[in-house]
């Protein structure tokens, strides 16, 4: 039967060569290697509940009023955008579960995307000859943040338009052409005309994920080209051989598995877990807001960021050079991308001097330079993370808003260079004591062979 | 009789063996043998029934919309595919062989072909006398075509036309009302609370429209001399968009226990930019880099508060030109 099928296919297409090199293709093992294939099994998911969603979903802005099951918001104006969702919500059957999971996805994918890269960051995998892939990953990152964000500024509850609204000041604030570019996204001033709303849904459904799964592709295809790098487990490890379990039967059984797995998780949160209850906010309006908004997770850098900075615009005379949202909002994550996408070039360049093809992995401690930057570069904007959730803990712990935000406009400076300078320290000195544990057992090895020595020459 | 059956399977193996090949012999195999696991064979085919069973229960669950149904049909869904997965993790570990097989990378580079790519493409432009410039010309063409590609991208939005960012709808004698339309009048307007006012007849959805108002004690105010005029009988009209970033002012803090919240303070939720309604909007915390806008305002004759002008800055987020002109007109 599968000699069947193989020769039907490989007379009409020649592939079975391919094939059977896809089937002995080696995987080496290791947990943090698979951090990577559920964000690509997240994206499936995503496109998958995205592409029922977008049967239902309707991008019209045109005025509606609410009769349907959810009795809060009987009798209210909406958009139509905003009411599809809610019918999604509560009158198409799956439809609620679909959605959720849509959304835990979202959250999922962009997490386990920020993980892997955390992986490839800290072991170095973004070396010669992997820089490209390193590369495509960042990108995919991006552009999936901006995805994500088109998301659920579509559903046009309040959380969503207050989201818009940052979005546009944020646009606007672009030096020189801020304000002309905004005009062009939005089609005049904001909140913009339905248009603008049209070409947000053909962006989140179309060019978006078209893009996304480009950037994928190449990103998987150069990984296949240039093989997976590996840890140093033993001997047989080097630069030159990879060691690792094939595509089949090894490796094929465990990717789907953990496909399946990762799929079973998020429907389970889209079932059990409620996400975003666009219900309760009601519809957006430029007039309202509501207090405790914060954006799905994988923005709260840049809403940290946006809280964090002084009150205050760049103007010369009165030409308003650098409008304040453009600190938070576009040159903090523009430097934190520039240090991600420069950092194997100034590595190489001014760090390790290593300009050699790489395919063994170092582990962090191998790199203390490369591990104090990183874990300081992180902190740094893990603490901006937090910043931006400080009326939370305002309002749990009770630590005042004002003084907290002038705490971390302190503490995001100091501390990422204290904890760096600490992680430097502890791999120099893990590094060290592996170091004298070497020589500790070279020399009792020694001393058993000197000892060997003289219980041979004994008898003698 | 026997000879017939014999005809009969004898023609059988022809038409069903007849493209049979010799397999490969049984000493060299490629994957590597090992011992049954009836166990864990076991194991798998359980998880798997139950994943087809858990599956099972999702279009009966959606057929008689259960309630409730979200968590019903996202368990017998989820569970179905994390059975299954698990079936197959069993599978990876116990049921197939976990072979290390090691083998070389592939090769770094291959600079012969690289020869090769670079020859084919220097020959093949062997007859052209004047590189240089035939390169420009196509180099000018590609990237004339493509600007003229990207040229109706402009008609996504009035790209030149800023005016729109300036104006709002607020003239001289325009009354203030509610959402609904009602028109506010001054004494409705109390001390400690505050209110949303909008353009009657305009479109409260623009960013110029909505007001947020408030009554202040006359001793509280510190307005600077050129906003003295703008409040009526102690109440003071900002706008209600914060000039950090666009998010709608929906805070009025006032200061009931003076020690903890010393001033009365307008503030947006999304930034907690903080601006001050006694001074003119001044900011007092927080990201926005430019005060409020505020709105002249008076009572007519019948009680309700009207516009006097227009804001005395331009309302919204700050872009290049937001400090270049005052509000139109």
């Amino acid at each position: 039967m599968i000699r069947k099928v193989v020769r039907f296919v490989d007379q009409r297409s020649g592939g079975a060569p391919l094939l059977r090199k896809t089937l002995r293709y080696l995987f080496p093992d290791h947990w943090s290697f698979l951090l990577g294939e559920v964000a690509l099994y997240a994206f499936v998911v995503l496109v998958a509940t995205g592409t029922y969603l977008a049967l239902f979903y309707s991008d019209s802005t045109a005025e509606v009023r609410y009769h349907g099951p959810y009795r809060p918001l009987q009798g209210q104006e909406m958009t139509e955008a905003y009411h599809s969702v809610l019918n999604i919500s509560f009158s198409v059957r799956a439809g609620l579960l679909i959605r959720q999971t849509h959304h835990w996805a979202a959250d999922v994918f962009v997490a386990a995307i920020l993980l892997h890269l955390l992986r490839i960051f800290f072991t170095g995998a973004y070396r010669k000859p992997r820089e490209l892939t390193y590369l495509l990953g960042l990108s995919i990152l991006g552009v999936s943040l901006l995805e994500g964000y088109l998301g659920y500024s579509l559903v046009d509850d309040l959380l969503s338009g207050m989201g818009l609204a940052i979005g546009y000041a944020v646009a606007v604030s672009i030096p020189f052409v801020g304000a002309n570019l905004a005009e062009l996204i939005w089609d005049g001033p904001f909140p913009g005309t339905h248009a603008f709303f049209s070409r947000m849904y053909i962006a989140h459904v179309f060019i978006f994920p078209i893009l996304i799964a480009v950037l994928l592709t190449a990103h998987l295809a150069l990984v296949a080209l240039r093989h997976h790098t590996q840890f140093r487990a033993g001997p047989r490890q080097t630069e030159r051989k990879i060691v690792g379990m094939p595509t089949f039967p090894g490796q094929t059984p465990r990717s789907l598995g953990l496909f399946l797995i990762t799929a079973g998780v998020l429907f389970l949160l889209g079932g059990l877990a409620q996400i975003n209850p666009v219900w309760l906010w009601g519809p957006y309006h430029t007039y309202s807001s509501t207090n405790g908004a914060q954006p799905d997770w994988y923005l709260g850098w840049l809403i940290g960021a946006l809280r964090l900075m002084p009150g205050w615009d760049f103007a010369i005379g009165r030409y308003t050079v650098i409008p304040n949202p453009f600190w938070g909002g576009v040159l903090f994550p523009l430097a934190v991308f520039g240090f991600l996408l420069g950092w194997p070039w100034v590595e190489r360049r001014f760090v390790s001097h290593d300009y050699g093809y790489h395919n063994l992995l170092d582990r962090p401690r191998d790199a203390p330079i490369r591990t104090g930057i990183g874990v300081g570069v992180f902190t740094f904007v893990a603490m901006i993370f937090v910043a931006g959730a400080a009326d939370r803990i305002d309002v749990l712990f009770g630590w005042s808003y004002t003084s907290q935000i002038w705490t971390y406009r302190i503490a995001i400076w100091l501390v990422p260079i204290a904890i760096g300078v600490v992680a430097h320290r502890v791999c120099v000195e893990l590094l060290e004591g592996e170091q004298a544990e070497r020589s500790r057992r070279l020399a009792e090895e020694l001393a058993r062979r000197d000892g060997e020595r003289h219980t041979l020459e004994e008898p003698a | 009789m026997g000879r017939a059956k014999d005809v009969l399977i004898s023609a059988a193996l022809l038409v069903v063996g007849r493209h049979r090949r010799p397999r490969l012999g049984d000493g060299e195999r490629i994957v590597p043998d090992g011992p049954a696991e009836r166990g864990w064979e076991s194991v798998a085919i359980v998880l798997f029934g139950l994943a087809a069973l858990s599956a099972l229960a999702f279009p009966i669950l959606y057929g008689l919309d259960v309630s409730p149904s979200t968590q019903l049909l996202g368990i017998s869904l989820g569970l179905s595919l994390v059975l299954a997965g698990a079936g197959l993790v069993v599978t990876a570990h116990k049921l197939v062989v976990t072979e290390e097989i090691e083998e070389d990378y592939p090769p770094e580079e291959h600079p012969e072909e690289q020869e090769l790519v670079d020859r084919i493409v220097q020959e093949s432009g062997g007859r052209l006398t004047r590189r240089r410039l035939f390169g420009l010309a196509l180099g000018g063409a590609g990237g004339a075509i493509a600007l003229a590609l990207v040229t109706p991208v402009v008609s996504l939005g009035p790209v030149f036309r800023i005016s729109p960012l300036l104006g709002t709808p607020w003239r001289r004698g325009r009354r203030l009302v509610d959402e609904d339309g009602r028109p506010w009048l001054a004494s409705d307007i109390e001390e400690n609370d505050f209110y949303t006012a909008f353009p009657e007849g305009a479109d409260d959805e623009e960013l110029g429209s909505p007001l947020i108002l408030v009554r202040l004690p006359k001793h509280a105010l510190r307005l600077p001399e050129h906003l003295r005029d703008f409040p009526a009988n102690g109440i003071v009209a900002y706008s209600k968009i914060c000039t950090h970033a666009a998010c709608a002012i929906s805070l009025y803090r006032t200061p009931l226990f003076a020690q903890d919240e010393p001033r009365r303070a307008l503030v947006c939720p999304c930034h907690y930019s903080t601006f001050d309604p006694a001074d003119g909007g001044s900011v007092i915390f927080g990201p926005a880099g430019r005060k409020l806008p505020m709105l002249p305002i008076h009572v007519d004759r019948k009680g309700h508060l009207r516009a006097a002008g227009n804001f005395d800055e331009p309302v919204g987020p700050s872009w290049w030109g937001v400090r270049l002109r005052k509000p139109n007109p």
